[in-house]
């Protein structure tokens, strides 16, 4: 009985697709003999594709109703297991760092460039997995952070000479005033609200970098900055890559170490907190608006930091690299990675970053497939790829 | 001896709605006091002016904890906190996302106060002071009698559970008061014993005083040592649990006028 109904069911979905395609999938106008053709073919191939996916999609929308009970007492996915046992985290991670060091002396140059713009989406994701996944507070001009770090490094090496190390820190430094200029105003707002206003923000800076020629040379970029030296050593082109992959591969292990360090502590516990009731977190004596502005500042640091490395690694940039894309690239690592989970983020802008890199053929179905992963992902993984676990404390009794 | 809490004429006004009316409170050292009243008499919202979440728009509310008066009108919640008011909420608040432990842990952010530079360099202050909430919180969760669910997620505890965690959580800020907005709503006759007896020893053991706001007639009767009864935003009566028992201007609040007389005429 429950067969034939569901065949039914998925027999009305694939006739649907079928009326619903029609047009576009059937006819077909050939406008120099002025004809019609009609291709039926192209018809029985979306029926039949219909009827299988939706097949396929109820059974799994059933097995994650089943499964979700079951699934929350065994608890933990697999990943969490093994970066929770001792025997395979410490080989684990000796593997990754061996492999990363060796990355760039294996793979070619290419390769390590793809790798560096994925490293810089890390810190990226894990910058604004601060402000969203720990704290809470949906920002969806991200990529504003990542310019002002950007264009402070390209415009005080212009006007100042001022060399990569010492902007390194003022790109942070700045991006964090602008965290709290952005912060300041939008502490009332929640959700949805703050996400417009922090995408007018974003809009707003990419605007005035675009249209204010005499200080930000408009849509024409910054051209020529300089990469990293090396001790006052000039480097070559391919030693200099080299050299940027180290540099962010040590900024990614320090972001990863401040973020774990700040996630369990008094801050990043005020923060969760925050995130999961606003008044009883303020009867508990957290301070809403400081606790919030100091996400704002810490997430914006992170953006401009990646966006220092970025002018130096690019060597050239205009507004064109910090439109709203670049942050809903971001916010999708973050989302897709699993919220407040280093591991998770990690994964997410690496997967985000590299399979577009690498399936470049499929260029053309790069927003279909991503608006499509985002939609499964929220119905059957809603906490993202490794999702965040609470730590447990040890104490004596 | 002074009253610890002094609320004098406070009125807070929506519009052209008139919640409170000219409310005198106060409560002593060591009081269990009850607010009690119809529903949307005004009950919350007192405590809402008091801990800071609404501003008063007249009257003023003194603390003096420690001989020394300080006025709390228009201050932060988190401020008012910091003073020594913890609160619990009517439906239920906890920070669903963390675990019992968490939740406690959360309650003394007040009184530590390790920064971001601590965080990041975990320091030896730092370090003893994580190692000092962790213990602290875990001590009153036994206390309470939640130790056995420490590490669960708060949302997945029971019911009544999950109403004591909101106790516990308010003690981690080291409150000498306490304002208890209807703990045992929801609760089994035999949870509610069981918090009968929690809030007494709460007030035997740590000196807190309690101000409650309570439905459950048994508990406030059997608990407290003073009620306040509000109808439609004014206090209409205030006494010993006896006093209020038989005050005929109560039994009408809650009951409505007698109407006999009407037929009879």
């Amino acid at each position: 009985m429950t067969a034939t109904n569901e065949i039914k069911k998925s027999i009305i979905a694939s006739v649907w697709f079928m009326f619903l395609t029609f047009p576009i999938m059937v006819m077909k106008v050939n406008t120099v003999t002025q004809t019609v053709e009609w291709r039926w073919h192209n018809m029985a191939l979306v029926g039949v594709g219909a009827f299988f996916l939706s097949m396929l999609w109820r059974y799994l929308l059933k097995r994650k109703e089943e499964g979700g009970k079951r699934e929350k007492k065994a608890g933990l996915s697999l990943v969490q297991r093994l970066l929770q046992e001792k025997q395979f985290a410490l080989p684990g991670m000796l593997i990754i760092a061996l492999i990363t060091i060796l990355f760039p002396h294996i793979f070619s140059m290419y390769q390590t460039n793809i790798m560096i713009s994925a490293l810089i989406f890390v810190v990226l994701g894990l910058g604004l997995n601060i402000v969203i996944g720990l704290a809470g507070l949906l920002v969806l001009g991200y990529a504003a952070f990542f310019a002002v770090g950007a264009y402070s490094y390209a415009l005080l090496n212009l006007h100042f000479g001022v060399g990569f190390w010492i902007a390194l820190p003022i790109g942070g430094i700045l991006a964090a005033v602008f965290g709290v200029l952005l912060g300041y105003p939008v502490l009332r707002l929640r959700g949805d609200y703050l996400a417009i206003v922090t995408l007018g923000f974003g809009e707003i800076i990419r605007l005035v970098l675009e249209n204010w020629n005499e200080f930000s040379f408009g849509p024409s970029g910054i051209k020529n900055i300089p990469k990293p030296g090396f001790f006052g050593m000039e480097l070559s082109l391919q030693a200099s890559t080299v050299y940027i992959f180290y540099i962010v591969v040590v900024l990614v292990v320090f972001t990863i170490f401040v973020i774990n360090r700040l996630k369990n502590s008094r801050i990043g516990r005020a923060w969760t907190a925050l995130k999961d009731d606003e008044i009883a977190s303020q009867a508990m004596g957290i301070d809403k608006a400081k606790t919030k502005m100091r996400a704002f500042a810490l997430g914006a640091t992170w953006a401009g930091m990646a966006g220092v490395v970025f002018a130096a690694k690019t060597t050239f940039i205009n507004p064109a690299s910090f439109t709203l894309w670049e942050s809903v690239i971001i916010l999708c690592t973050v989302v897709l990675g699993g919220m407040g989970s280093i591991a998770g983020v990690i994964a997410g802008a690496l997967l985000l970053i590299l399979l577009p890199e690498y399936m470049r053929d499929f260029g053309e179905f790069r927003m279909i497939t991503f608006g499509a992963v985002l939609i499964v992902m929220m119905i059957f993984r809603p906490g993202g790829m490794v999702e965040d676990v609470r730590k447990t404390y040890k104490f004596e009794k | 001896m002074k009253p610890i809490l002094e609320v004098k004429n406070m009125t807070m006004d929506f519009g052209g709605l008139r919640a409170i009316d000219n409310i005198d409170l106060s409560i002593d050292k060591g009081q269990i006091v009850a607010l009690i009243g119809p529903n949307g008499a005004g009950k919350t919202t007192f405590f809402n002016c008091i801990t800071g979440i609404y501003t008063p728009t007249s009257g003023d509310v003194y603390i003096s904890p420690r001989g020394k008066d300080e006025r709390l009108n228009g201050l932060k919640p988190n401020i008012v906190t910091r003073k020594g008011l913890a609160r619990t909420f009517q439906n239920i608040r906890l920070f669903t996302s963390m675990t019992v432990l968490e939740n406690v842990m959360i309650g003394c952010h007040a009184i530590t106060k390790a920064g971001i530079i601590g965080a990041i360099v975990r320091g030896p202050a730092t370090k003893a002071e994580e190692k000092l909430i962790v213990k602290k919180s875990y001590s009153i969760l036994e206390k309470i009698g939640l130790a056995k669910y420490v590490d669960e997620l708060a949302v997945n505890l029971p019911y009544g559970a999950q109403r004591r965690l909101e106790i516990a959580r308010a003690l981690a800020t080291d409150p000498f008061l306490l304002l208890l907005d209807e703990p045992a709503a929801g609760m089994n006759p035999q949870e509610t014993m069981e918090l009968d007896e929690l809030i007494l020893k709460i007030r035997n053991t740590e000196g807190v005083s309690i101000l409650l706001i309570e439905h459950d007639m048994k508990l406030v009767m059997s608990l407290s040592e003073k009620i306040y009864v509000v109808d439609y935003g004014k206090k209409i009566a205030e006494g010993t649990p006896e006093q209020i028992r038989n005050n005929p201007v109560v039994i009408k609040a809650y009951l409505g006028e007698e109407i006999e007389e009407e037929f009879d005429a």
